[in-house]
């Protein structure tokens, strides 16, 4: 078939010539079709052949099949969808505090001298101390319910959010400034149009690692202290050696993060359409 | 548009400078004591050295220069428009939002696809500032200051980034929009010839203050044109090069083409 394709007289008019001379390029190219899940794929597959294969015990790591099986059982007595729905709550009223709380600050320390010199010096002290190391004294002030978890991640968030929206907003050109004064613009359009905007791809670099710091706060809290959530039913499990369990807990965490990741990508890319870069 | 801390209360003049002095270091001013008037409609080039001063002056007739030493009284209308060297559009918005930024009016989105017309940008809206090209971008910055009419443009090496050619296409393009809305304008070259072509009077600034006022007084704006030439060679005399090209040559890539821009 191919040679006789070869071989076929070209028709002149059906193929205009085509000769370019065409650099290397140096940057990394066309974006491929569903390139962010071959990773995972990969990984997937390997622990499938691992599993077949009797290369991975079942008692270190439960075959992919039985972590379904598991998983069904779970979902037939409600319990992961109900441990699921705590979890989430959890972390999304944690990340939206920590969002709104690190954003104000950014901004008011990025746009006025005092509020700079009030909101900077604080925000660096906490970042240098570890958010979990925090954990024992706000059991103190908040007790062991929903408010000292939901703080806890709140905490973990705004530090990010907050570091990155002021870096931000801080690397906008002052030209910008200068046209936003001659335009007789006020400060609330200023705000609107040119520091939001302009800090918008810093703010995003930093949701994405909030993101993160929300999920591994979660993690923790639900781990010390608590009655529902994936996080306790990861620690039940491990009571009773369940390896099953757990790895349906850590899979639902992976997942967690997964699509967070990916929604604050698509946010990204939405957001940002107005930018010339390398990721295309 | 910005405020200011003089408001002209006699409308035979657009611009008034009395006295004014700007100086960014102890060592010396960089505008020593100068006075300038700019009448309703005039269109005044500045030239002078790199460096005498020439941005200083538009920024304090802009009012961007609070951080400035210096004193001096300063009168500018109400409306006032300023074209920076880059265009400085907002990146984060289309060329459209770009135009009525600060706009206020119901009928800005209206108003601001006119003035894209007027300057050759219809149908280019919806288009992100970095899809432009470098001539296009100034042409969106141009709609921009004249959708606001204002009273006085001030402009500062508005085309210095320009290719040749595209701003020969600029300097027909602005002369066409200043006939129309007859805004004063103070234009900051470097560019003896832009100077000539585009202006009724050139100003020479040396020294920190109004070294040489002339009038353009051109039936054709031609280097052809020898009463052109010689009032070439009198102001390059005035910032210190020799014109040895002065009984008018004619070079291609200088040609002054009145044809309308696209
Ligand atoms: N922000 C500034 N800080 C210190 N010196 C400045 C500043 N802006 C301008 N100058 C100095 O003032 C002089 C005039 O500058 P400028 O008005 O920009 O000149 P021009 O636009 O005519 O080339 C120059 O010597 C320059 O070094
Ligand atoms: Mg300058």
């Amino acid at each position: 078939m191919t040679t006789i394709e070869a071989t076929r007289p070209r028709l002149p008019s059906a193929e205009p010539a085509d000769d370019r001379v065409v650099r290397r390029r140096l940057g990394p190219g066309r974006r491929i079709r569903f390139g962010y899940a071959v990773g995972p794929v990969a990984l997937l597959a390997l622990w499938v052949v691992g599993s077949a294969t009797g290369l991975i015990d079942p008692r270190t790591l439960s075959e992919p099949w039985t972590v379904v099986a598991t998983a069904g059982g779970l979902i037939e007595s409600g319990r992961l969808q109900e441990s699921l729905a705590t979890s989430a709550v959890r972390a999304v009223l944690g990340l939206l505090i920590g969002v709104a709380a690190g954003t104000v600050l950014a901004i008011v320390s990025g746009l006025s001298r005092l509020g700079e010199s009030f909101i900077d010096g604080p925000v660096q002290i906490k970042r240098s101390i570890p958010n979990l190391a925090l954990i024992p004294l706000l059991i103190l002030w908040f007790g062991i319910g929903e408010e000292m978890k939901v703080i806890t991640i709140a905490l973990g968030v705004f530090v990010p959010i907050y570091i990155h929206t002021h870096n931000g907003l801080r690397s906008i050109e002052g030209k910008y400034a200068e046209l936003a004064e001659t335009a007789g613009v006020s400060r609330g359009e200023f705000v609107r149009h040119v520091v939001l905007p302009g800090a918008m791809p810093g703010f995003l670099l930093g949701l994405r690692f909030a993101v993160t710091g929300a999920l591994l706060a979660l993690v923790v809290v639900e781990q010390i202290n608590s009655t529902s959530g994936i996080g306790h039913m990861i620690t039940l499990a491990s009571n009773y050696g369940q390896t099953d369990v757990i790895v349906v807990g850590l899979v639902v965490y992976a997942i967690l993060g997964l699509v967070a990741d990916g929604s604050v990508r698509l946010i990204e890319r939405k957001a940002l359409s107005w930018r010339r870069t390398l990721a295309g | 548009m910005a405020t200011h801390p003089g408001r002209l209360t006699d409308r035979t003049a657009a611009v008034r400078v009395r006295g004014l002095h700007r100086s960014f270091s102890r060592a010396g001013g960089v505008l020593n004591g100068l006075d300038l008037d700019i009448a309703p409609g005039e269109f005044v080039a500045l030239i002078g050295r790199s460096g005498s001063g020439k941005s200083t002056l538009l920024r304090a007739l802009a009012g961007l220069d609070r951080d400035v030493a210096g004193h001096g009284a300063v009168d500018v209308p109400d409306k006032v428009s300023v074209v920076f060297q880059d265009s400085r559009l907002l990146p984060w918005k289309r060329v459209l939002d770009n135009v009525t930024f600060g706009l206020r009016d119901k009928d800005a989105a209206q108003r601001g696809q006119v003035a894209l017309a007027e300057v050759g940008l219809e149908g280019r809206e919806k288009a992100w500032p970095h899809e432009l090209s470098g001539g296009e971008q100034q042409r969106a910055a141009l709609a921009r200051s004249l959708v606001r009419d204002p009273e006085l443009l001030l402009a500062d090496e508005p085309f210095g980034a320009l290719d040749a050619l595209t701003r020969i296409r600029m300097h027909v393009l602005l002369r066409k929009l200043c006939e129309a809305h007859q805004p004063a304008v103070l234009l900051v070259t470097h560019d003896v010839d832009e100077a000539i072509v585009l202006a009724d009077r050139v100003i020479v600034l040396d020294d920190g203050v109004v070294a040489r006022d002339l009038r353009v007084d051109l039936d054709r704006r031609s280097q052809a044109d020898p009463e052109f030439a010689a009032l070439r060679a009198q102001l390059l005399a005035e910032l210190g090069v020799e014109d040895d090209s002065a009984p008018a040559p004619r070079h291609a890539h200088t040609r002054y083409d009145r044809k309308a821009a696209s």
